[in-house]
């Protein structure tokens, strides 16, 4: 952690921008070999930004995401968080994530689960906390304090990992698979509103996903990344008129895009 | 996201048929009654065979008693097995918790530093391959004819499941709750409070169960050399002196209280693991 502290501080630290990639590698070193994960992301996130990641497995999204939360550092290149090393950003408390799988405690309550990250991080003051209520009621689930993981519908899950994600109120929210495991129609509703939450609370949002259509339906932006080494592809722009609605899925410009995301990803 | 939950309950899917609701409680009564009796039944049709045979083969009292004359001992010289009882049942006790707490912190210190572990757990496997039987006379010799070296095997004989499921509870926690902790920059004490030590406390309560009996076990092996008193000591007695009504009714005693300590550490494992889904199945 203290290497990551002192690894030189990236020359573009423009608070306007959540995150800032120049030439990133990651390297993992095994007894079969070295492999590269990414090679060379060059990024910029502009905050209050929602970007999907959408790749072939084995391209390096979740490494890219755990990079970005300082939980991998990287072997090259430099990254900056909130204009700062992503450690910095951390101990800030400045990072949200949510899992594939929602990685609630199974001992705790729902209200317990989401009130979490407010006891822990050495009793440092949290001046973006937010309550737990509010979050509860924001993501539906007003009523359920009580109740422990294993009671809940895997969309309850995420739903209550998205509330402890938010409850420190963090600036950058990062999002691995969180709706890979849900039903089609539990994963629609979840989408859009998730898309409700990001414009209620103004946090960037970075979203992997392997679903083209989750991938165009949520982003401003999709970043296409190509597999082995993992590298950016293409960033494509999504023109869809905000607030999203499901049925836009059916308009020409959507399928346009959809089918043109599919076209780079099969070349990938 | 502000629409309604998906309902856990099935709302809606539900239709009232009174006649079919009472089949289904009827039945669920039959099968909950099933199970309570037939034991039962199995134990008395066991000692009816038991007290039976004794009769028509004419058993002698010293190669098996009757049942019968069990029960008799039984209510008969209640107040000498509970005299004998009290040391075996404080000697299980003491080194439960002794041996329990000994194992929970080298544990704990296993998972702080791998180099421990490293060091101390073949010393731990190669104490544990020595037979109880053979653990009692040393410990006789080291630590006297008291309760000590009896509190000390059912202590030892403890310790070894204990440390080895709460060392893996410990250490088998899953991989995104670490990072969880992590991006929530916690520190390691939060971690282990928060994270590691709810996670151990299932494997714990599987290892206090067996520990529960193997104490008594180990109090009563440890009674047998060189002890006036105490469930072991009561054993060996009433097998040199042929009186095996006694010996039975002392065996009955000693797993009676076997069954209970089982009972309450389960009951606690209830009370405390309410969360645990794979207990509640």
């Amino acid at each position: 952690m203290t290497a990551a502290l002192s690894r030189q501080q990236p020359a573009a630290a423009d608070g306007r921008e959540a995150v800032r990639c120049e030439r990133v590698t990651v390297r993992f070193t095994t007894e079969r070999g070295t492999v590269t994960a990414l090679e060379n992301i060059d990024l910029a996130i502009p905050a209050g930004a929602f970007l999907t990641l959408l790749g072939p497995s084995g391209c390096g999204k979740s490494t890219l995401l755990r990079v970005m939360a300082d939980l991998i550092d990287p072997t090259g290149g430099t990254i900056s968080v909130m204009g700062d090393v992503p450690a910095k950003a951390r101990l800030n408390r400045e990072i949200g994530f949510v899992f594939q799988d929602a990685a609630l405690l199974p001992w705790r309550n729902v209200l317990d689960n989401v009130t979490l990250p407010l006891e822990v991080g050495g009793g440092k003051a949290l001046p973006g906390a937010r309550s737990a209520q509010e979050l509860l009621s924001l993501v539906g689930l007003a009523g359920w304090e009580t109740a422990y993981p294993h009671e809940l519908s895997g969309g309850m899950r995420q739903r209550v990992a998205i509330a402890r994600a938010l409850i420190s109120g963090p600036r950058l929210l990062l999002m691995d698979e969180p709706f890979g495991a849900l039903d089609e129609i539990t994963r629609d509703r979840l989408n859009e509103e998730l898309l409700e939450v990001w414009q209620s609370t103004g946090t960037t949002i970075v979203f992997v996903t392997h679903s083209i259509y989750e991938a165009a339906f949520l982003g401003q932006k999709v970043l296409l990344l190509a597999a082995r080494p993992g590298r950016v592809r293409e960033l494509v722009p999504v023109t869809l008129p905000t607030p999203r609605r499901l049925a836009m899925r059916e308009t020409p410009e959507f399928v346009a895009l959809a089918g043109h995301l599919r076209r780079v990803l099969e070349s990938c | 996201m502000a629409n309604q939950a998906e309902p856990m309950t099935m709302a809606g899917a539900f239709v009232e048929d009174a006649e079919a609701q009472a089949r289904f409680l009827g039945r669920k009564r039959y099968l909950a009654w099933r199970r309570r009796l037939l034991p039962v039944i199995a134990v008395v049709l066991f000692l009816l065979a038991w007290w039976q045979a004794v009769e028509q083969f004419d058993i002698k009292p010293f190669i098996a008693p009757s049942p019968v004359a069990v029960a008799h001992v039984l209510i008969d010289r209640f107040d000498v097995l509970m005299a004998n009882l009290l040391p075996t049942a404080i000697e299980a006790v003491l080194g439960f918790l002794l041996g329990n707490f000994a194992a929970i912190s080298l544990a704990t210190a296993f998972v702080w530093r791998k180099t421990m572990e490293e060091a101390l757990f073949p010393i731990a496997v190669m104490v544990n391959t020595i037979p109880v039987v053979a653990k009692a006379p040393i410990l006789v010799l080291l630590l006297g004819n008291g309760m000590e070296p009896k509190i000390a095997i059912a202590a030892i004989i403890c310790f070894f499941p204990t440390l080895v499921n709460m060392t893996r509870g410990l250490r088998d926690v899953r991989p995104e709750q670490l990072e969880l902790m992590r991006i929530l920059s916690a520190t390691p004490r939060e971690v282990f409070l928060r994270i590691r030590v709810p996670n151990a406390l299932p494997y714990l309560f599987s290892a206090l169960k067996i520990a529960a009996s193997t104490a008594v076990i180990g109090a009563i092996v440890g009674e047998w050399i060189g002890s006036t008193k105490g469930i072991g000591a009561l054993i060996i007695q009433s097998t040199y002196n042929f009186d095996s009504p006694l010996l039975y009714a002392t065996i009955v005693v000693g797993s009676t209280f076997s069954a209970l300590f089982f009972g309450v550490v389960t009951f606690a494992e209830g009370r405390m693991l309410r969360w645990n889904v794979t207990h509640n199945a």
